[in-house]
């Protein structure tokens, strides 16, 4: 098949038919990937749901150069030959993106200091970049008790945004989701029945994919901030999964295991809970090296290896 | 010899004349500056018994501030340690049991938290980084000891007692910014 040519920010690209803004947009690279919250390339049906990605199609393909009516969904758009999309060009769309990210605060909770997610979370780089220092809303916002769901994971609904991509991890990787969205709207909340645990082998991806820090890992919470460990690569022999994954480690001590995530924050591969959770010995593991860390993130401070 | 700046000095080893060989001009010239400086306000003062007048940001030794409550504000984020230019602090964190409310604010709150005053340069960076209000630099100075050790500062030491009179003034630190941030409603993470 042909490919087709696409217009980002007065970039041009080729693509394959099919893929979506968003893919395009990341096969240029650079500043005009627009942000992603709920997206997830490597799960199926991801996306739509936080408004975050939303770019302006000024032409909407080569035969019919209207623009769309309205703002759109980049990681749900699949592009057209000849379609001119505007991101950061665009004040509208930049203007839009502030609001999306004000929404996304509405319930969220600025407890940055106390979560565990802090320094690797996308939503506080979604509202750093925007400079949503101060809220329009005097109301409360909603609170729920932090629960544990199995003996691994912590939910802290307050500060979930309402992604699923939890859901959408149990549903493709696990055969038995125990969890779920409950109640519609304001009043959705993530939530198992009656608190009954995930103890699936890949239930602990939940922690990776969750772009805020609703779903933490219990054997890690409150360790460390993430920006005072070191990431190394390893792997190990696992029947499981491939074993490939970043250990941190804070001195000699493994404080953490986590999936490798690329440049977007997705993983690059999913590991199992054995990994995960139940190896934090160094002889467990072989060390490849320390892993390359962004510039920007708040990880790389101290540390010498530099993208 | 050419020379590079016109700095330099040829040096001469030409015989004195009497005035100076017999050395008591200049000891007398010596010893009125001396007695000049007899008449002259001193620089010094006799500290425990006076004292300095302090800046009102003058920056000591730190406090772990409490709130109204008197529960501890630090909630051990680390912001002050990755702002310390001299890496002088560090923090272990815990999490809040149930029935342990009235003495920590959040579910978080710092087991162990240390300065190094050895190595503390006193800039006040981790006052500024602090989002809880948590670590403020006093007034006080720290005090001087004969050995090192007991110069690592622990919770025992920076936390403020409880006992209302007993707490660590800090208001004057406190800018207006400040103020006006605590007293905004629509802040209301801050409540």
């Amino acid at each position: 098949m042909s490919l087709i040519k696409v217009t980002i920010d007065n970039i041009e690209v080729e693509v394959e038919p099919g893929t979506t803004i968003l893919q395009a947009a990341r096969k240029i690279g650079g500043a005009v990937v627009p942000p992603t919250m709920c997206y997830y390339s490597k799960l199926k049906g991801s996306g739509g749901k936080c408004r975050s990605c939303l770019v302006k199609v000024a032409q909407g393909s080569a035969k019919d150069p209207r623009p769309m009516p309205k703002l759109v969904a980049s990681c749900r758009t699949a592009v057209m030959d000849g379609m001119v999309v505007q991101n950061i060009t665009s004040p509208e769309v930049m203007e839009n993106r502030r609001a999306i990210t004000e929404f996304l605060l509405l319930n969220h909770p600025l407890d940055c200091p106390v979560c565990d997610q802090a320094g690797e979370c996308h939503l506080q780089d979604l509202s750093y970049e925007h400079g949503l220092a101060e809220t329009n809303t005097i109301e409360d916002r909603r609170t729920f008790k932090p629960i544990d769901i199995g003996d691994k994971i912590k939910l802290h609904m307050n500060r979930c945004i309402l992604c699923y991509r939890c859901v959408m991890v149990a549903d493709q990787l696990t055969d038995q989701r125990v969890h779920g969205v409950l109640g519609r709207g304001d009043h959705s909340e993530i939530s198992t029945y009656i608190e009954k645990a995930i103890d699936n082998d890949f239930s602990g991806n939940m922690i990776d994919v969750c772009p805020v820090g609703a779903l933490t890992d219990r054997t890690f919470r409150f360790k460390s901030r993430v920006w005072f460990t070191k990431p190394f690569d390893a792997h190990r022999d696992c029947p499981k999964c491939s074993g490939k994954v970043v250990l941190w480690k804070k001195g000699d001590e493994i404080l953490r295991v986590t999936g490798r995530k690329d440049k977007y924050g997705e993983l690059e591969e999913f590991i199992c809970n054995d990994c995960r959770f139940e190896h934090k010995d160094n002889n467990d593991w072989v060390i490849e090296g320390p892993r390359k860390i962004e510039r920007h993130s708040v990880i790389s401070q101290n540390h010498y290896e530099k993208k | 010899m050419q020379t590079l700046t016109n700095r330099s000095k040829v040096v001469s080893n030409k015989k004195m004349t009497f005035g100076e060989w017999i050395y008591l001009p200049a000891i007398f010239k010596g010893m009125s500056i001396t007695l000049k400086h007899f008449f002259k306000k001193k620089a010094t003062i006799n500290y425990p018994e006076e004292q300095r007048e302090f800046s009102p940001v003058y920056r000591g030794q730190h406090v772990l501030k409490r709130d109204e409550q008197g529960r501890e504000r630090c909630t051990a984020c680390g912001l002050c340690a990755v702002a310390c230019p001299a890496e002088a602090i560090t923090m272990l964190a815990a999490e809040r049991k149930p029935g342990e409310e009235h003495l920590y604010r959040e579910e978080k709150y710092a087991a162990k938290y240390e300065i190094n005053m050895l190595r503390c340069i006193f800039c006040g960076d981790c006052e500024e980084a602090c989002p809880k209000e948590a670590i403020f630099l006093t007034d006080r100075i720290v005090e001087a000891k004969y050995q090192r050790k007991p110069f690592v500062y622990g919770k025992d030491i920076l936390v403020e007692p409880v006992d209302a009179d007993k707490r660590i003034d800090v208001t004057k630190r406190q800018t207006q910014n400040v103020l006006k941030f605590k007293q905004n409603k629509r802040f209301a993470h801050n409540r």
